[in-house]
This record gives C-alpha cells, sequence and structure tokens, in this order.
C-alpha cells in the first residue's frame, strides 16, 4: 500500500515536471540577463545591492526574464573573457557592475553589436552600451544634516577607498550637509586606497574616532567602520546597504542604493525594443537612493528637516551643490544662486570648505 | 604511536615526475565528490568546469593567454629555485616591467613606430631585473633573507604602480579615475588568430621556456645552480661563485616577470591599470612546484592551472557553482602535490605489536 502511494506520487511528480518542460518551452522567448560583479554577494555592500537590484528584476518581471550572474571578477582582461562568455551564451542584455569593466565592456559590445550592454560609474557610452550611476550624493547631503545635528565634538570621520571624483563628491556633499545645520563642522578624512579591506577600514575608523570623531561614515566596502563605531561607542553612518545590524546603537541610518527599478526599466525597454544608450544618473527621485530607516535616537525636528530637504531634492526644488560654495582656502567657487552643473560634479577634484587635509594627488 | 615516518633510503626517481599527475587525479576524484556534495551531476560539471572553456579556439586562445605569464615567469623562477634561491617577489617585479614599459607607451603615445613594442618589452625586462637586483644585493652584501626582502618589495611594487596611476600617468581626460591612455596600436602586441586575443606575447613567452630549458638542462650554469642547490658546499668546493648563482636565480626571476608584466599591459589590458595581475606572481611558484622546477613540467602545469581559472567562471555560468570553487581546486593541487612529495622522501611504518613486546 505503502509502495503504491509512493509510485502514485513519483508518477505525479514526474508528471509536474513534464507539463513543467511543455509549459516553459511554449511561453515566449525569455530576454536572458547577464551582471557581472566585482566581489563575491556576501551580506553587504556595493555587490550585495546590486543583488538585490538583479533578484527585485526577477521579480518584477516573472517568467519574461532569466538572471545570471558571475562573481569575483577581476577588472581588466578577465573581465573581457567573461562579459564576452556572456554575450556569445545567448545572454541579450549585460550589466556590468564596477568601474574597471568600462573599456572590456566597450571591446565586448563591438564584437556584439546586437546585444545591449549597461556599464555602472564610467562615462563611455556607445552604439549599444549605456551607462548608469545613482547621485549618491543626494543621500550624502541628507545624512550629512544628520551627522551634523547629531555630533557632540563638531568632528566628522570619513574613510574613504580612492581619491575620485565619486569619493570626493561624496565627501563635499557630506560636508555641505553637516555645515548647513552646523557650521563649526570639521571632516577628517583617512584614505585606505582599497574598495574592500575590513583591517584597514577598522584601524582608519579607529585612528578617526582617537582624533575626536563621534560621527563615522566610509565609502568602502565592508562593515568594518559600523562595527567599530558600535563598538566604541560613537554613531556611524552606513554606505552601500543598511547595515543596523552590524551597529544597532551606532547606525544613526544608512545611504543605500537600489538598483532594482533601474534594471527592471532597461529590462522592459529591451523587451519593448525601445532600448537606448543613454548615461542615466539617478537619484532620490527616481528612488535608486534611499536612506535607511533613521535610528530612534535622532531627534524628531532633525528627520522632519531631512524628509524636507528629501522632497525638496526629489522634486528639484533643492540642489546639495548650490551655492554659495567655498573652498578649503575660503574662496568662493559657486557663487549664490547659482549650482553646479553635472559635468562638473562628474569632474569633481577640490574638497569644500569643512573638510580637512589634502586630496592624494 | 601505531604509525612511524622513516626516511626513504633512496627516494624514487620515476615516483618524482608522477606525483604531479597523482596529485592531478587525486584533485579531480575529490573534485568529482564535490561536486556531488553540492547536489551537481559530477560528469556534468566536470564538463563544465575542465572542457566547455576550452571546447573552441577562442577558448583554447584564453587557456593560453593565461597560462603565458605563469609559464613565463615560472621557468625563470625554476633557476633560482634549483639553486635554493628563493624570489617570492615575482608580483612586485611584474608591477615594475609594467610601469617600465606602460611609461613607454605612454610617453611615445599616438606614434606609429615599429621600436615602441621592443622597447616597451625591453624597458619591461629592465624594471623587472632592477627590482629583483635589490634583494639580491642584500643577500650577496648582507646577507640578508631573500625570501623576505623579495616579498616585502611586492607590497611596495604595487603601491609604486597605484600612486602613479593614480597621478603621474593618469589619464588626463579620464575624469580623475585611475587608469593611463588607452595605449595606440603600435604599443599593442598583433593578434595571431582572428577572431581570438591570442597574441604575439603568447609566443614570445614559449619561446622564453625554451630558452629557460636550453639555460637549465644543456649549459653548465644550469648544471651550476643544480649543484649548489643540493649541495651548497659541494659547489662552493668545486670552485662554483654562489654569488654569482645568486644573482642569477633572482635576476631570472626578475627578467622573466618584468617581461611578462610588459606583455600584459601590451597584450590583453592595453592601458596602465591600478592592478596588472591577478596574483600571476605567486602563482606561478605554484607553477614552478607544479611542473618540478622543470621548464617542459612548468609549460604543462601553466595550462593546468590557467585551466582551473576558466573552469571556476564556466562553473558559475553554466552551472551556478561558487566562484570558491576554483580555489579549492587549486588548494587541492598542492595539498595532494604536497603529500605525495612527502610520501616519495618518507615512509609510514606500522608498528608491529611483537616488536612492542619484545
Amino acid at each position: 500500500m505503502m509502495l503504491a502511494k509512493k509510485h502514485i506520487f513519483s508518477v505525479c511528480i514526474l508528471a509536474a515536471c513534464v507539463l513543467g518542460l511543455v509549459l516553459s518551452a511554449s511561453a515566449a522567448e525569455k530576454l536572458k540577463v547577464g551582471f557581472v560583479y566585482i566581489s563575491p554577494i556576501g551580506d553587504a555592500g556595493w555587490t550585495y545591492q546590486h543583488n538585490q537590484g538583479r533578484l527585485a528584476l526577477e521579480k518584477n518581471l516573472g517568467d519574461k526574464v532569466e538572471t545570471k550572474y558571475i562573481e569575483k571578477v577581476p577588472e581588466g582582461p578577465e573581465a573581457e573573457r567573461v562579459i564576452r562568455n556572456l554575450a556569445k551564451s545567448g545572454y541579450d542584455l549585460i550589466f556590468t557592475t564596477s568601474f574597471g569593466y568600462m573599456n572590456p565592456t566597450l571591446k565586448v559590445a563591438k564584437m556584439f553589436p546586437k546585444k545591449y550592454f549597461e556599464h555602472c560609474t564610467g562615462y563611455k557610452t556607445a552604439k549599444n552600451v549605456g551607462t548608469y550611476m545613482c547621485r549618491y550624493y543626494q543621500g550624502r547631503y541628507l545624512a550629512g544634516i544628520i551627522a551634523g545635528k547629531m555630533t557632540k565634538s563638531n568632528t566628522l570621520g570619513y574613510v574613504a577607498a580612492f581619491p575620485i571624483p565619486e569619493v570626493i563628491r561624496g565627501i563635499n556633499a557630506y560636508t555641505l550637509g553637516a555645515r548647513s545645520v552646523n557650521p563649526a563642522i570639521k571632516v577628517k578624512v583617512i584614505w585606505v586606497n582599497s574598495w574592500f579591506d575590513p583591517g584597514k577600514e577598522r584601524e582608519a575608523s579607529e585612528a578617526l574616532i582617537a582624533q575626536g570623531a563621534d560621527v563615522i561614515t566610509h565609502h568602502t566596502d565592508s562593515t568594518a567602520p559600523v562595527l567599530t563605531a558600535e563598538e566604541k561607542g560613537v554613531y556611524a553612518i552606513a554606505y552601500h546597504s543598511d547595515m543596523s545590524k552590524y551597529g544597532p546603537k551606532a547606525q544613526l541610518t544608512a545611504v543605500t542604493h537600489n538598483y532594482g527599478k533601474f534594471y527592471t526599466k532597461v529590462a522592459q525597454s529591451v523587451l519593448d525594443h525601445t532600448w537606448k544608450p543613454e548615461a542615466v544618473w539617478s537619484g532620490i527621485k527616481e528612488g535608486s537612493i534611499k536612506l535607511a530607516p533613521i535610528n530612534p535616537v535622532v531627534p524628531k525636528d532633525v528627520v522632519a528637516l531631512v524628509e524636507k530637504t528629501t522632497k525638496g531634492i526629489a522634486d528639484g526644488t533643492f540642489k546639495p551643490f548650490h551655492g554659495p560654495i567655498k573652498n578649503q582656502s575660503g574662496k568662493l567657487i559657486v557663487a549664490a544662486g547659482k549650482s553646479l552643473t553635472d559635468k562638473d560634479l562628474l569632474g569633481m577634484n577640490y574638497y569644500v570648505e569643512g573638510v580637512q587635509g589634502s586630496i592624494p594627488k | 604511536m601505531f604509525v612511524r615516518i622513516e626516511p626513504r633510503p633512496e627516494p624514487s626517481r620515476v615516483m618524482k615526475y608522477c606525483s604531479p599527475l597523482i596529485a592531478a587525479v587525486l584533485m579531480l576524484i575529490s573534485g568529482l565528490i564535490i561536486f556531488t556534495l553540492l547536489g551537481k551531476d559530477p560528469v556534468q560539471a566536470f564538463h563544465a568546469f575542465f572542457i566547455e572553456p576550452i571546447h573552441d579556439l577562442y577558448g583554447i586562445g584564453e587557456l593560453f593567454i593565461k597560462a603565458a605569464p605563469l609559464m613565463l615567469i615560472g621557468t625563470g623562477l625554476a633557476i633560482g629555485f634549483r639553486a635554493n634561491i628563493w624570489n617570492i617577489g615575482a608580483e612586485g617585479q611584474m608591477a615594475l616591467g609594467a610601469i617600465f614599459g606602460g611609461y613607454i607607451a605612454i610617453i611615445f603615445h599616438g606614434s606609429s613606430s615599429h621600436f615602441i613594442l621592443p622597447l616597451m618589452i625591453l624597458c619591461g625586462a629592465i624594471g623587472g631585473i632592477l627590482w629583483a637586483a635589490i634583494p639580491a644585493l642584500l643577500k650577496t652584501v648582507f646577507n640578508a633573507n631573500e625570501i623576505l626582502v623579495s616579498l616585502m618589495l611586492n607590497y611596495v611594487a604595487l603601491l609604486l604602480l597605484e600612486f602613479l596611476v593614480h597621478g603621474p600617468l593618469r589619464d588626463p581626460n579620464g575624469y580623475g579615475f585611475p587608469q593611463s591612455v588607452l595605449f595606440s596600436d603600435s604599443a599593442m602586441l598583433p593578434i595571431l588568430i582572428e577572431g581570438t586575443r591570442l597574441h604575439l606575447g603568447v609566443l614570445i613567452s614559449i619561446i622564453g621556456v625554451g630558452i629557460g630549458w636550453v639555460f637549465l638542462e644543456k649549459g653548465f650554469t644550469g648544471y651550476q645552480l643544480q649543484v649548489a642547490g643540493l649541495a651548497q658546499k659541494a659547489a662552493t668546493y668545486a670552485g662554483f661563485k654562489y654569488k654569482k648563482l645568486i644573482w642569477i636565480g633572482m635576476l631570472s626571476g626578475g627578467i622573466t616577470a618584468g617581461i611578462a608584466g610588459a606583455l600584459e599591459i601590451a597584450g590583453p589590458i592595453g592601458q596602465l591599470l591600478p592592478s596588472v595581475s591577478p596574483g600571476y606572481g605567486y602563482a606561478a611558484i605554484i607553477v614552478a612546484f607544479v611542473g618540478r622546477l622543470h621548464p617542459g613540467g612548468i609549460f604543462l602545469s601553466s595550462l593546468l592551472m590557467a585551466l582551473l581559472y576558466l573552469g571556476g567562471e564556466s562553473g558559475q555560468m553554466n552551472l551556478d557553482l561558487p566562484s570558491a570553487v576554483t580555489g579549492i581546486f587549486q588548494g587541492l593541487l598542492l595539498f595532494y602535490l604536497l603529500a605525495a612529495d612527502f610520501l616519495i622522501h618518507y615512509r609510514l611504518r606500522l608498528n608491529s605489536r611483537q616488536r612492542e613486546n619484545g
């Protein structure tokens, strides 16, 4: 009897499998979407957020798409092979999610003119290559407001990876945000020369705390700065991902990246044959930059101010890089009533007033 | 203790050359077990890992592109390793080769002269030699440990490259991003087979391995190195100048790593980046040992190592295998090789009860 039941059961499963096969074969051809990641996905950080975007894409478009990711792909010649192999194995839309994939992406795109490529954080587009990046600085400005209100020592610590415009823009926006509510703010920066190095990030955070910083933020990939802040009893503002589980007391908020909407939109445009190579720079308005839930220790009036500023950024009435802005030596670089253009922002290579030290050359 | 370890009176010569094969077979068997545990069909996984990456001409080209720096550097290192001169600094010497070669490409950017490429390779070799000369000099003059010095210099070299790419050699029109201009065509190695990335550098590397073979197996210096490695005192007694051998052993690694660095940037990379090698300088040490410090063996083991890298990518793409599988395979290979080598030199004896009683 048991045996018979088992048989019936397995026959049912088999039948279901066959049915599934038939059904999937009869469905319209799926769009195959490939993702190239610089690091393993892990449970927080840059790649983790891109993978969340990929999962959102799968959820939003269901069986119209099929996705695949290759993780831990080094920049340079390795990347070219991986991207090419994806294109060759029938992936029609490929997202390459690190700056160093720019030239490899362009090279492969030339070989596969009928495939679509989207490169994250680069500045070169082509017939079948678009670029995308978030206005991370908008979130930084908002986080700066919170940090400026919460610091007691008026000293903020910033653990930074490499002195490229994207990182410098973040430091400046954070400083402007903080000084908008507290003009006494000083921002100390330590460069760790790595995107991901928990050991160095921890040392840098400890050094900043020893120098009097009582709010730590970072433009690096690990959870070490938030963990260090939690241990030392100071505040932290996380980057990329919500890291509140690593620093429930320390984390005031986090500037998070959200690619799900964008990935869905691009895939949909390929399905609709309306895809165009664009240089997309999205932010608060499009929902690609969001603040993680703000820690309850932050007073209500500060939260209200952040919400108001968020709304202003979203509807375009407020711009973080709006004059008057002075540089480090106190010279006016953006006059009152003017704001920096996207082109100025993309090439930013100076500190604003309030940041200490100099940019490594 | 039921098991005793005792040295074998005479290690088997045949087994010495067989042990890499035994290690490779054991690695594959362990791999099949791992694939099964991961819930993948082992045959399919095996196919994805070891066949799929090289099933077409492009794949074979990729195999040789990855193997070329490994075989070239591995041969250079083996020359020193044979004389017990341990150059662990190939990664840094490769970076210096890339810096010197890349500098030529950048200052002559836009020129179409045919002399640029040979000059890049020559300067790359000089860069590697200079970097390897530091530990050699400290070893011969102060008897400083060359393993430590060469290893530490790796970090210095990588930071130097990073500094240059972030600063003086940065592309002025690159929005401040850390990379140099893309080299002109005259500074790029020509492609040998259309439709692949197989470039002239691969051929140069294979020729380099050939030169290494002649040097090690046919020349008197190669013999001297071997004697010095087996018995340094005997070599000194025979009148071989050990200091000279140190210089040869260190600089051979430097020159090959330097050339490999120049070939990488003039080949698949095409510009200077903050990092020009995914660890070739270290992997070449494994390649040299798996290849039994013999150029022929090194040629084969470099291909095996390259295949492990490619297989890792292909496994991710076709079977959703985790990227860590590549590292596991490399670790297994080295582990089995060391175990096999150990058993060639020593044997395990079970202690019989009789003896204990008596």
